[in-house]
């Protein structure tokens, strides 16, 4: 299921506004990807990139490549859409659907695109994609009901189970677990550790101890001043970016000297 | 000493807080008092003219409201009959407000897409502009130009179609208006939710803004239509009138019940002859008031029917 994926010379742009600069990385496959630094400095507009979230925005563009599998996401030929089946994404705020119960909300990015599904086959999608999120012992009982009658943290679960349901290669989560309190953020953290064997995951994170706890390889970035484009620092092992890490700048960020 | 338990014993300090927490400003009581009798009177100003339409309409008109009246038309009805009804002209209300909304709504809802979802640059900026020109038109110019076009089309005609495109011009931009802003309430969130399941933009837009908007939308075009329903001038002109039924929109001259208040109240006192108890003097005026609580009724029961359709579409919270 999961694949790699390697973003080569990106630079991201919002109209003639170069966001991010001349990243080059790899993210492994069925590893969590974490990416972490300040505000503003393009982590969010980069993970976006990765599907081509970012090109919803009006001006807003991309140079050089990302390969999935080889594959460029950005070739000529390249659907935006089927690059967002196989790349799905979880957002900073749990975005279920108001008009739509939980069963419904699962089945969404099924029903939406028209797909028919068998009614067994989608109990089975639901069951199976609640399960994988965790959640389905807490709403088994009430799947016809709102899905935005539940607390943050199942939603967001809820919101997760969405994103499997369309069984991506890739899971894309832009600080998932901000708008949550602890014990939710907990069910998350140990959500990603266990989805990580089916999906390539990249998580960006305002928390350090988050990136250090869930992820394999952590990619620091950074921008040299207001106006500046983002640039990425160093990627490395959790580890040692955590404690040994090459460049100075990533010392100072994640030891808390930063300015 | 009060029931309540003092935790800390009172000391200087703790009375000065109490002064301060205690005190009362005189001048914002009386600020507050003021304001508040003006915004109660202002709203006992605001229901004046409410309640006393409602009350004249309902006196006035509840005397020949009933089924007979609902019923029949006013073919072969003069001077003082006690006869005739609001049948025709409640017929012609219903097929040429359904007409005017057949073309309004969808020509409204697509350019409200279009301004929200896809429009940047001149072309918005310019529907947006023509768009505001167009709520000020005035209906009798909606009457005169829709006149004129089927003038110049087919020559001089009168119909239900000629009137519901008069009412259109009208509601057109009405509908646009309130469409835009329940669409720019949407959430951009659901776009992207949407978006980031791989479902292309024009079903995001079918299936999760329009259905998100969908009370709003209702609500907005129910307005739109009591903006029009209630129009007399452009249906006189494009429509004309007549005492009998005329189900054919599309051919014909049809009666409207605004302009069937308007006629029966313009016809006045019926001159009856001495001693003639058949002849009722007033039936002209008493016609034009029942007429117009079937008017308000029809309008009531649209806004019923319009909260009955948000109620049931809107985006459930409770679990």
């Amino acid at each position: 299921m999961a694949q790699r994926i390697d973003a080569k010379d990106l630079n991201i742009y919002y109209g003639s506004f170069l966001a991010v600069s001349d990243v080059t990385m790899s993210i492994d496959p069925q590893s969590v990807t974490a990416l972490i630094g300040p505000s503003g400095c393009g982590k969010s507009t980069f993970l976006r990139s990765l599907n081509r979230m970012h090109e919803v925005i009006p001006g807003a563009r991309v140079e050089g490549t990302v390969a999935m599998d080889g594959v460029d996401l950005y070739g000529a030929d390249v659907d935006p859409v089927a690059v967002r089946r196989q790349v799905g994404m979880v957002f900073q705020r749990p975005n279920p659907f108001p008009t739509m119960s939980i069963a419904e909300n699962v089945l969404a990015g099924v029903r939406l695109n028209n797909k028919r599904i068998s009614k067994g086959d989608a109990q089975d999608l639901v069951e199976q994609s609640l399960r994988h999120a965790n959640l389905w012992n807490e709403v088994k009982d009430r799947l016809a009901k709102p899905g935005s009658g539940l607390s943050g943290g199942q939603q967001q679960r809820l919101c997760i189970a969405r994103a499997i349901a369309v069984k991506p290669q890739v899971l894309l989560m832009d600080e998932p677990c901000s708008a949550l309190d602890p014990i939710s953020t907990l069910a998350i953290e140990d959500l990603i550790a266990q989805l990580k064997s089916e999906y390539t995951i990249v998580i960006v994170t305002h928390n350090m101890q988050q990136a250090a706890r869930v992820s394999d390889r952590t990619g620091f970035f950074n921008l040299a001043g207001v106006g500046q484009p983002g640039r990425l620092v160093e990627i490395d092992a959790t580890s040692t970016i955590f404690s040994s890490p090459t460049q100075q700048a990533t010392e100072d960020y994640i030891s808390g000297r930063f300015g | 000493m009060p029931a309540t338990t003092t935790l800390a014993p009172v000391t200087e300090s703790s009375q000065e807080l109490r002064r301060a927490l205690t005190a009362v400003d005189p001048g914002r009581r009386r600020k507050d008092r003021a304001m508040r009798g003006v915004i109660y009177g202002a709203f006992a100003l605001a229901m004046i003219p409410l309640v006393s339409l409602v009350w004249s309409v309902l006196t006035n008109g509840l005397g020949r409201f009933d089924l007979y009246f609902l019923t029949h038309s006013m073919r072969n009805v003069f001077g003082g009959m006690d006869a005739g009804g609001v049948y025709h002209a409640l017929l012609g209300t219903v097929l040429i407000t359904l007409v005017t909304t057949l073309i309004s709504v969808p020509i409204g809802i697509l350019t409200a897409i279009y301004l929200v979802e896809y429009g940047q640059g001149p072309l918005a900026r310019a529907v947006t502009f023509f768009v505001d020109v167009m709520t000020g038109i005035p209906s009798i110019v909606a009457g005169l130009f829709a006149f004129a076009l089927f003038y110049l089309l087919v020559g001089p005609t009168r119909s239900g179609l000629v009137g519901s495109v008069a009412l259109a011009v009208l509601m057109i931009p009405v509908v646009i208006r309130s469409t835009e802003e329940m669409l720019r309430l949407v959430p951009h969130e659901l776009r992207e939710a949407s978006y980031a399941l791989g479902v292309p933009k024009w079903l995001t837009i079918v299936k999760v803004v329009l259905r998100t908007a969908v009370a709003g939308i209702t609500t907005g075009v129910m307005i739109a239509i009591a903006r029009v329903i209630g129009e007399t001038a452009p249906l006189i002109i494009t429509v004309g009138v007549t005492d009998s039924i005329n189900r054919n929109v599309f051919e014909g001259n049809m009666m409207t019940l605004p302009v069937y208040v308007y006629r029966q109240y313009a016809a006045g006192l019926v001159p009856c002859a001495p001693g003639d108890a058949s002849c009722i003097a007033t039936i002209n005026y008493d016609r034009a008031w029942s007429a117009a609580l079937v008017l308000i009724l029809v309008v009531m029961l649209l806004n019923l029917v319009a909260r009955g359709v948000s109620r049931w579409f809107a985006p459930k919270t409770r679990a």
